[in-house]
């Protein structure tokens, strides 16, 4: 089964901006390009911003 | 040859017949190109979103992961990919990486263990468990010295301690401010770079490339706005790397390296969850085809084949966390 992708706009929520999303994929990671946030995919139908989750100590490679 | 589930279990049929997982945090770059190398290469992936996952650690014999022939770790924490991973290869799922590789790996004081019982060159390192012991420490070194958390990635809190009243107040900070782990103090020489270390990118034997990483900051980490650029992958290094990863227990692994002007290379770290966005339009090398090609070797052949490693050449072993049921 292909991987599911959605193309289309989502609002951010953080400054209410519209970002134009490509094939993106669910829990992908995007940055707004009015605010910089950095921002993930939470559904892709319909597209739907968050803010993505801060940084943890344990995270890395 | 170790006997667990990422013993040799050969397999028939193309790529397109495993049964691949990946389990994820969030899908960056690295995650999408990965699965773009799966999909050129026919695999059809199954995605498992670590923020959903519900594990029952005591059902060995019928838990939902064991059609798999092989699962592909890129989690964003490492508690989570270290106990995934544990709880799967002792349920007898293959891993890439292992258990064993991320407990080695996700720890900066057990990866220099594991490298110096190795006899792999490393920059010295101590550990102490206090701030007093660890300021005799730090003096035992000499200023500059370096302070890391054991956990952590990316250059955080990473501290260069360049006289006596700097490493009292880091300390006492530490101590104060930090949580437990923070006062397990990892000590560490300070190299001085020529402005630049060494990523090189391990698969299974192979050193498949490198990259200078550039900063004029002591901390050179992309990931901190260091710039790249190709590093031929030269005998010495390749040794050296090969020898590293062995240490850790083989797999996809990136190396951190220093140039020491005295004692040549040396390793600094071994990274288990890799990244590579940065690093293949440098190289030219197509990091996530190779990461596939390991992974379907690994489904097909077993951990060892992959690895290259024979019956009396696994991975030094000794003084690790999660051996029992983490096979090599």
């Amino acid at each position: 089964m292909a991987l599911q992708t959605a193309t289309g706009t989502a609002q951010c929520p953080e400054c209410f901006a519209e970002v134009t999303l490509t094939n993106v994929m669910q829990n992908e990671i995007a940055q707004c390009p009015g605010c910089g946030a950095e921002l993930e995919v939470i559904a892709l139908e319909p597209l739907t911003l968050a803010v993505a989750p801060q940084e943890e100590e344990d995270w890395g490679e | 040859m170790s006997s667990g589930p990422n013993a040799q279990s050969p397999r028939v049929g193309g790529p397109g017949s495993l049964r691949i997982g990946v389990l994820y945090s969030r899908v960056r770059v690295e995650e999408k190109l990965l699965f773009e190398a799966f999909e050129k290469r026919g695999v059809s992936l199954e995605l498992l979103d670590d923020q959903k996952l519900i594990f029952d650690i005591t059902d060995v014999q019928n838990h939902p992961y064991q059609h798999f022939d092989v699962i592909v770790e890129r989690c964003i924490n490492h508690s989570r990919a270290l106990y995934s991973l544990k709880i799967l290869n002792d349920q007898g799922v293959k891993t890439v990486n292992t258990a064993l590789v991320a407990d080695i790996c996700g720890n900066k004081l057990m990866t220099t263990s594991a490298l110096a019982a190795a006899g792999v060159p490393q920059p010295k390192a101590l550990v102490a468990y206090t701030a007093e012991s660890a300021l005799e420490a730090i003096e035992r070194l000499g200023y500059p010295a370096v302070l890391k958390p054991t956990v952590g990635s990316w250059g955080r809190l990473l501290s260069k301690v360049n006289d006596r009243d700097a490493a009292e107040t880091i300390l006492e900070h530490k101590e104060t401010l930090g949580s437990y782990h923070h006062s397990i103090f990892y000590i560490q020489e300070y190299i001085k770079k020529p402005g630049r270390d060494i990523r090189a990118f391990q698969v299974g034997p192979e050193t498949i490339c490198a990259i200078y990483r550039n900063s004029p900051n002591w901390i050179t980490n992309t990931a901190r706005g260091g710039t790249s650029a190709n590093c031929p992958v030269t005998p010495e290094l390749a040794d050296i790397c090969t020898r590293a990863a062995r240490a850790c227990g083989g797999g996809v692994v990136a190396l951190d390296l220093f140039e020491d002007p005295d004692r040549g290379l040396l390793v600094n770290e071994v990274n288990y969850t890799m990244e590579f966005r940065n690093s293949i339009a440098p190289t030219n090398v197509n990091i996530p085809e190779r990461m596939v090609d390991f992974t379907v070797k690994v489904a097909k052949d077993g951990w060892d084949a992959a690895n290259g490693f024979t019956p009396g050449t696994s991975a030094h072993l000794a003084s690790i966390s999660l051996a029992e049921g983490a096979s090599v």
